[in-house]
Formats: structure tokens, C-alpha cells, sequence
């Protein structure tokens, strides 16, 4: 197909992608929320073992807009939402972009449950807007979006569905494999669910649970075996933060990344913030979802291939 | 030495000390994890396929490939062999190992053959043959309406779509890598 014809195929999908912003913004406006705009170039990204962020002279693109986010937060900025393009170098997959747009807020004095009952809002409410009332078919299956979903922890999914226990898994070092390849794919068939309670190691800036400090409480939602967002109970402690930044650089640098510089502002606003939750969600995967796409690339106008 | 965000379709590499193709190839990576790669690869030396799932810190060797410059000779029951252009020894492949380029290969033909521990593994034919068309309907005179193909049987034994007016004994030229009709050759 030649590239125009792509582009044109593409046109009833960014119409969705059109009207999936305008229901957002609706959404978190009508709930006393600041919509808000943050610098894309960044002096560095937050230490993160995972996310590599993409140079721009001595500075970087943001992989995400948390950090400069949640030093409004600390600023007083109580309810504020964002919907910012991110860059993180070598993501390119049928799901993965190097270029994507993520919706991001965050919400003083709640916590990740309330957030869990905010997304349910949020997508019931967009789907509302989109006139498929609160369901959606996802490849030929439907998919109820009313509330409530079905919520399970990390250590009942690998119980439910994984060929090892959740020790094993991160005993070995294999929790992502596991995750992706053996329980992802039934996460969402029929109703969202929401994975939450992450092995503490795989919530690097997530608070710690009251009474059991080896669980971070974060939670993803997972639509059709999609993963959409990733959402936290905001760490407020400076010092364990740092702690857990100087970990996340050792694994920077096995990896042979480079380490990246700690960020002392953050860290300084961090022990302002109160308590907070906050999120990140995938909008071109929320596209995907209302427009019955299988891969990414058809619901942006240019895939980094076709510029 | 590849890392595993160097692996593509049609990578080369090293694995247990056989070589293998990669075929088919996902980016996988789940919330803030470390990346996945999940490859379908064929070994080179037996066919099979297998599927393996990779992480950021595995590496490979690439596979210790040589190609070299031969010249087809004949078929004889299932082996094709070929005449190294430089030492003149000759070598067989199978019809696995040749594939879809039985189709195409002509006595003297030169072709390059990719080897692997001096093993036969693979062949790649110039990109462009001219065969001789050994059977062909005859043409209808008249019927000069484009897109109306007909199919002819080449010396090869290969069956292709031609236009109307092609007749037997002419020679057509065929592309190799996508196995179509490209033109008349006027000798």
C-alpha cells in the first residue's frame, strides 16, 4: 500500500483518537482537575532500570512527564492532568512506539485504590462519549467496561495462570517473562482487570504497603490482554526514594547504560508532596482499543518508518 | 557479537553451536520491565523450528557463515550439484536445501552457496534467468486484453503466468526472488 493510501486507510481510527481526547479532557475537567503542560526536554530522566530516554543535544526527551508532574504536586498543584508525547530509545513492537502519547495525573490524598475507581470512570465515561455505551468488542469478543472490574494481585494472577509461583519467577529473574508471555494474554478477556501489588523491586517509586514491606502498591489495568496504564500510590519518602534511585542506577549500569544523574530537585519537592496517587496511560493503546486495532501503527498518522 | 536488540527477520546467529535463521521476530516489553524478544528460529543445518524468548543482556555470535561462487552442474535423483569456481570440487545439496530455487537453476548457472562449516546450507541464484518455454497454450490471435495471463511450464519444470502472445520455444526472463514473469528475451 503506498503511503498516501496508508494514511487515508488510517482516517476513521485518528478520528476515534480525536474524540477519545475530547472525551478525556471532559472527563478531567468536569472533575476540578488542571490540565497542564510540562517541558518535553528534560536536563535527565529519572533513574528507571528499564526506561532508556532519548538524547536531544546535552538534555533528553522525557520519557514521561512524572518528574516535573510531581514537583507541582509538591507545589500545591493538588489535581492536574497531562496528556504529553514521550520518547524511550529501542521501544518499536506492534505495541511500542518510540514516539507515544501518554495521559498522566495525578490526585492529592488518595491512594492507588481510588485511582483503580477513577480509571473505571474514565473509560466507562469515554465510552460513553464515543456512543459504545459500556461495552466495546475487542477482536470479535466483547468486553464489559462496567464498573466494578475484576481486580487480582500479582501473586493470585501467577497462582491463576503462570507454570511457576511469583517466588520462582523473581528468584530466577524471569518476573517479566512470566508476566508477559504466560498470564498477559488472559488478563481483560471479558471485563478489565486490574493487576495489583507488585513485587517491591518492580515498583521503583511506589509507596511501600503498610505491613508488608515487600509489596509496592501499583497496579496496571489490562484491557483484552492489553496493558493501558500503570498506576501507583506515590512514594513520598526522600530518602527511600534515593535509596531505591541508586539501586535502579546499578542496574543501569549492568546493563551498560549509563547511569543517570540523580535528580536532587525531585527528590527535594518529593518530601513536600503529600499523599498522592498518580498514573500513566497509554492513549495510543486506549485508541487501539475503541478503534479494533491489532497493532500501533495504525493509530498514529506516521510510524517513525514512514516520516 | 549481536545483542538481542540487534535481532531482526533474517538474522544470522550462533545458537548451541548450530546456526540458526531468525524467521519470525516480536518486540515484547511489559510495564516498566526489561525488553523481551521472542524469535521464531529455523536451524540452518536441520530445518526445525523452534520459538526461544531473548532478554536485553543475551549476545550471540553471528553464524560462521562463507558464501562462495559456484556453478550448477546437474541433478542427479534428489541431490543438486554444484563446481567451486576457485578449487573445482564439487558439492550436493538436497532439494530441501535448495528450496524454491530448483526452480530456476540451468545447467552452468552460476550462484553463490552459502556454507557453514564447509556444510551446504543455503543457495542464492542471480536475480534475474532467462528460461526457454517448453509448453505453452497456443495465442489466440485477437486477444490483446491486458491482464489476461496464461501459464506456461519453462525448462525447468517451474510453472508461471505469462502474457497471451508468449509461444513455446521462446525464452522469457523470470524474476528470481519473487518467482514472476518480467519479459521477452529477443535472442
Amino acid at each position: 500500500m503506498s503511503a498516501a493510501c496508508k494514511l487515508g486507510a488510517r482516517r476513521r481510527a485518528l478520528e476515534t483518537r480525536a474524540d477519545i481526547l475530547h472525551a478525556v479532557r471532559a472527563f478531567f475537567l468536569s472533575r476540578g482537575y488542571l490540565e497542564v503542560e510540562t517541558p518535553n526536554r528534560i536536563p535527565a530522566p529519572l533513574p528507571e532500570s528499564h526506561i532508556d530516554a532519548i538524547p536531544s543535544g546535552s538534555w533528553w526527551l522525557h520519557p514521561s512527564p512524572e518528574l516535573c508532574m510531581k514537583r507541582m504536586l509538591g507545589a500545591g498543584y493538588d489535581r492536574i492532568f497531562q496528556i504529553a508525547k514521550c520518547w524511550r530509545e529501542r521501544e518499536r513492537g506492534p505495541l511500542h512506539l518510540p514516539e507515544f502519547t501518554l495521559l498522566e495525573w495525578y490526585c492529592a490524598g488518595s491512594d492507588y485504590r481510588d485511582l483503580m475507581e477513577e480509571c473505571e470512570d474514565l473509560l466507562l465515561y469515554v465510552s460513553v462519549a464515543l456512543g459504545a455505551g459500556d461495552g466495546i468488542s475487542c477482536r470479535g469478543l466483547p468486553i464489559d467496561l462496567s464498573k466494578p472490574w475484576e481486580r487480582i494481585t500479582v501473586r493470585e494472577a501467577f497462582e491463576r495462570y503462570g507454570s511457576v509461583a511469583l517466588e520462582q519467577a523473581l528468584a530466577e529473574d524471569r518476573f517479566e517473562e512470566f508476566l508477559a508471555l504466560e498470564i498477559e494474554p488472559h488478563l481483560g478477556i471479558s471485563k478489565p482487570v486490574l493487576l495489583y501489588d507488585y513485587p517491591l523491586a518492580f515498583g521503583s517509586l511506589a509507596r511501600t504497603k503498610p505491613g508488608d514491606p515487600r509489596t509496592a502498591e501499583r497496579f496496571e489495568i489490562y484491557i483484552g490482554g492489553l496493558e493501558l496504564a500503570n498506576g501507583f500510590s506515590e512514594l513520598t519518602d526522600a530518602g527511600e526514594q534515593r535509596r531505591r534511585f541508586e539501586k535502579e542506577n546499578e542496574t543501569r549500569t549492568r546493563r551498560g547504560c549509563p547511569p543517570y544523574p540523580m535528580p536532587e530537585n525531585f527528590l527535594a519537592a518529593l518530601s513536600r508532596m503529600p499523599d498522592s496517587a498518580g498514573i500513566a496511560l497509554g492513549v495510543d493503546r486506549l485508541v487501539m482499543l475503541f478503534a479494533g486495532a491489532s497493532s500501533i501503527d495504525e493509530v498514529v498518522a506516521f510510524t517513525p518508518e514512514e516520516i | 557479537m549481536y545483542s538481542a536488540s540487534d535481532l531482526r527477520k533474517n538474522l544470522r546467529i550462533m545458537l548451541d553451536d548450530d546456526p540458526y535463521i531468525v524467521v519470525d521476530f516480536q518486540f515484547v516489553k511489559p510495564g516498566k520491565g526489561q525488553s523481551l524478544y521472542r524469535c521464531k528460529l529455523r536451524n540452518m543445518l536441520t530445518g526445525s523450528q523452534m520459538d526461544r524468548t531473548f532478554r536485553e543482556v543475551d549476545t550471540f555470535q553471528p553464524a560462521e557463515t562463507e558464501e562462495k561462487n559456484m556453478q550448477y552442474l546437474y541433478k542427479e535423483g534428489g541431490s543438486y550439484h554444484f563446481m567451486d569456481n576457485e578449487s573445482f570440487e564439487q558439492i550436493a545439496l538436497t532439494e530441501e536445501q535448495v528450496g524454491d530455487a530448483k526452480n530456476f537453476l540451468i545447467e552452468n548457472m552460476e550462484c553463490k552457496v552459502l556454507l557453514f562449516r564447509d556444510r551446504p546450507i543455503d543457495i542464492t541464484l542471480p536475480n534475474f534467468v532467462d528460461v526457454v518455454v517448453t509448453e505453452a497454450p497456443p495465442w489466440i490471435k485477437g486477444d490483446t486484453v491486458s491482464g489476461n495471463y496464461k501459464p506456461v511450464l519453462v525448462e525447468t519444470g517451474y510453472k508461471v503466468s505469462v502474457p497471451p502472445f508468449i509461444e513455446q520455444g521462446q525464452k522469457i526472463r523470470i524474476d528470481t526472488r519473487t518467482g514472476e514473469y518480467l519479459t521477452r528475451v529477443k535472442e
